[in-house]
């Protein structure tokens, strides 16, 4: 008897899990409809963007290369500030073409090597595709070069104009052909078939492209917005301010602009929303609130807005200029870099975790 | 009664065989281990590149030894082969014991269960007549060759499985587990594609069932197992269920650890038959261990004592894991009491701590860039685990001394999610960790949990 009733229980144990009976049914969260979102509506046509402006840029230094004017200069300076603020918007997806040529490390490190620039112009001799070369071109080289020359515009032009003038123009030239060429081979890849290879790969493992993307878009959040923008200049790592080390640092005003365009970003990606027009799609925030159904537990994914949302009006109060800022007030900094450390935990700790999506360690065996 | 029945049940005997296929089957599974060990990179990426690691309270002298490191891991896969074969069985088994546990203590960031399984099962594998028959000892010196053991040297290895598995069930018995289905609502939905449940997984009232059954099968395998009756059926639940664990989570080798050993609650004529299968293909004399013989209990001191030791080993492995009951705070939360108590993939738990490094004297700081010291699993272990927190913020003091700073202050800002919950804060922040101590007391600086998960 006593045996006929454990033969029983774990007849059940065994094949009780087969008998669905059809209520409390779930569909499931579509990740493949989520995969589509994000490559339709948000990254493709950010890059796409992010090209068209790089283009401009490209047409406005044509101008320049051809004649040295002010008149050029200042175009010159205008289109890069819209193509950096455009790169914002993609920095985050580093995945595919972009993560295999290195597109984040060669168009934004930040801050650009001064001295070493003017050694590579002085000598004329310079591979972009060595790693050591990253702080030495993309955005930060070009402002050093646009900006950072001469104390106004007239002192730059005379660089420009003087008796090496010729390979200053070479390099700034060679600077903008090389973000022009990275970014099309991300563009073209994404254009011949690396979309439909990213929404295929729907699936659950470490390599699968919800969690590839979804580890890129934290530690970009985690080290280039947190870190990069906020926490070196205000000496968090280093207990030494740093006000040289502001993205755009010769633009003086363009740190902070810079800063919310990539805090927009990175709320946009979260929840969906489509590039440059109303709408939106399935994200990270409808995939939690799935989630949510499932546990019965808190809402993270408002949590996650707000925290977004407390960022951002911190950071209002800060000067355009982060420079100054550090040097006059850090303080405001430090509370910035701590809203934005909340929601690095919110993502990395909590999402993840929620997720089930483990961050990039090493493969190991757990128990 | 009960001690005459001790005593009659000391001196009972039992083919020797079952206890020499677990022996070459535990020494394969090592060898395979240690070599898939090694050929994952893991030797170089957890024991020889980190610049720091985690040593075990009272063990602060194991440490890796740089690239020699790859000769403890020689010596455990040599070693775990030479009890395959039960070639020089007693000096190899004790090599082993000692060269993987050596392994195990050398950074506790690397801990799992399963590890001190092999540890205790090759300890207790010392005093076991192991390699009484089908060895290469025995081969070589028919003398040492019997047909018949002690029954208790294998119920003893059978008890060892049978804690595991009853623990575990036990651990289970939990509200997070039962009445939550918490953590498998959160890890089963992310295998959707898993192949025919991957739907299932999808749903809470399965998400249920699978934690239920965890729990059932757990504390009932030890009595399906020790059932003739009910074996078979046992057995299959026991493969099913590492199977699909196997291909659900990480865990490596340990589904077939678990399945070979399992093998040993059968009939010994399974074993003979596996045995003299082997025999007869090389062609090989079965008399020379299938020879009658018994192998006495000498009521030798040395035998005395090593009964009673086996004895205190036994009784430690039934207290150990209640531990926990003497620190106030819970269990999952501050994790005072919760390894070596077979309490398995019962947490979804991370964290992220950020340490504030001061210089007393001239009130600099900084938060330190945990990478810079820690490898990335290192960094995810430590953050939810009050004791790595604390030798790391006492490895940073130093660090920084060493650096010029004066009066070094370490404070450290950590949050953490258990199973679900929205992470909070985990350790008073205010607290200077470079004046606490590590001790097997209360660590009064884990903040409280505000929750309670009921249950054992």
């Amino acid at each position: 008897m006593k045996y006929r009733l454990l033969l029983v229980l774990s007849t059940f144990l065994i094949f009780g899990c087969e008998t669905n009976d059809g209520d409390d049914t779930n569909d499931g969260f579509d990740r493949t409809a989520m995969l589509t979102n994000w490559a339709d509506n948000l990254i493709i046509p950010a890059y796409n963007h992010y090209y068209d402006e790089l283009t401009k840029l490209d047409e406005a230094k044509d101008a320049f290369v051809t004649d040295q004017s002010e008149v050029n200069l200042q175009t010159l300076r205008t289109s890069w500030k819209e193509a950096y603020k455009a790169w914002q918007w993609v920095g985050m997806y580093q995945i595919g073409q972009s993560e295999s040529i290195y597109l984040l490390g060669f168009t934004n490190t930040f801050p650009a090597d001064a001295a070493q620039i003017e050694n590579l112009i002085a000598s004329g001799e310079y591979n972009f595709e060595l790693p050591t070369r990253m702080s030495q071109q993309g955005f930060p080289a070009l402002d050093y070069l646009i900006n950072g020359l001469g104390a106004d515009d007239a002192a730059i032009l005379a660089v420009y104009q003087g008796d090496s003038g010729a390979s200053y123009v070479q390099y700034l030239s060679d600077v903008v052909d090389r973000l022009l060429n990275l970014t099309s081979q991300v563009v073209d890849n994404w254009n011949q078939g690396y979309r439909e290879t990213f929404i295929a790969n729907s699936g659950s493992s470490k390599s699968s492209a919800v969690d590839k993307l979804v580890n890129d878009y934290i530690s970009y959040f985690e080290g280039h917005i947190r870190k990069a923008k906020i926490g070196d200049p205000a000496g968090v790592f280093t207990g030494v301010k740093d006000p040289n080390t502001v993205e755009g640092f010769y633009q003086s005003d363009i740190a902070k602009s810079l800063f919310l365009e990539s805090l927009k970003a990175s709320k946009a990606f979260f929840n969906g929303e489509y590039f440059d027009q109303t709408g939106s799609g399935e994200s990270l925030f409808s995939y939690l609130k799935y989630l949510n159904t499932i546990k019965e537990t808190e809402a993270l994914e408002e949590l996650i807005n707000e925290q977004f949302d407390l960022a951002e009006q911190k950071s209002s109060a800060l000067s355009d200029n982060f420079s100054e800022q550090v040097v006059l007030d850090n303080t405001l900094m430090l509370e910035t870099y701590q809203e934005l450390q909340r929601n690095v935990v919110f993502m990395k700790v909590d999402m993840l975790s929620a997720m089930s999506i483990a961050v990039d360690y090493m493969d190991n065996d757990g128990d | 009664m009960v001690t005459d029945r001790l005593r009659r049940y000391g001196t009972e005997h039992t083919e020797a065989a079952p206890l020499a296929v677990f022996r070459v089957l535990f020494g394969l599974m090592m060898l395979a281990s240690i070599i898939r060990f090694g050929a994952m990179g893991w030797i170089d990426q957890l024991y020889v590149q980190p610049q720091f690691f985690f040593p075990y309270f009272g063990f602060e002298w194991v440490r890796p030894l740089s690239g020699w490191t790859y000769m403890i891991f020689l010596l455990c896969g040599l070693s775990s082969l030479s009890v395959a074969l039960g070639y020089k069985y007693r000096l190899s088994i004790i090599l082993f014991f000692l060269s993987f546990t050596y392994i195990e203590l050398m950074d506790k960031t690397t801990y799992l269960n399963h590890y001190y399984f092999i540890s205790l099962v090759s300890f207790l594998m010392i005093f076991l007549p192991v390699h009484a028959t089908f060895s290469l000892d025995a081969w070589l010196d028919p003398k040492k060759a019997f047909q018949f053991i002690p029954r208790w040297t294998i119920d003893a290895v059978k008890l060892m499985l049978g804690i595991v598995y009853f623990y575990a069930g036990l651990a289970k018995l939990n509200s997070d587990w039962l009445f939550h289905a918490m953590p498998l609502k959160i890890w089963l939905p992310y295998h959707y594609d898993f192949p025919l449940l991957g739907e299932l997984f999808q749903q809470s009232w399965f998400l249920y069932v699978f934690s239920w059954a965890g729990a059932i099968y757990d504390l009932m395998i030890p009595f399906l197992m020790i059932n003739r009756r009910t074996r078979v059926l046992g057995f299959m639940m026991i493969v099913g269920f590492h199977m699909i664990t196997g291909a659900l989570f990480p865990i490596g080798m340990f589904p077939y650890i678990m399945i070979a050993s399992s093998l040993i609650f059968f009939d010994s004529s399974l074993h003979i038959k596996i045995i003299n299968s082997f025999l007869s293909f090389f062609k090989l004399d079965p008399k020379v261990f299938f020879n009658d013989k018994y192998q006495l209990h000498e009521q030798s001191l040395f035998n005395q004592s090593k009964l009673k030791l086996i004895l205190l080993f036994f009784a430690l492995q039934l207290l150990i894991p209640f531990r926990y009951l003497l620190y106030p705070g819970e269990l999952f939360w501050t994790e005072e009491g919760y390894p070596f108590s077979w309490r398995v993939m019962l947490m979804e738990k991370s964290g992220k701590a950020t340490f504030k490094v001061v210089d007393g004297q001239s009130n600099k700081w900084l938060y330190v860039d945990n990478t810079v010291f820690l490898t990335s699993f290192q960094e995810k272990q430590m953050a939810t685990q009050p004791d790595f927190i604390l030798t790391y913020a006492h490895f940073l003091k130093e660090h920084y001394e060493g650096e010029g700073w004066a009066e070094v202050e370490v404070y450290v800002d950590s949050f953490v999610a258990l199973n679900g919950r929205i992470s909070k804060r985990y350790i008073d922040p205010s607290v200077d960790l470079t004046k606490e101590k590590e001790s097997f007391g209360h660590k009064t600086w884990i903040l409280p949990f505000e929750d309670e998960i009921k249950g054992l």
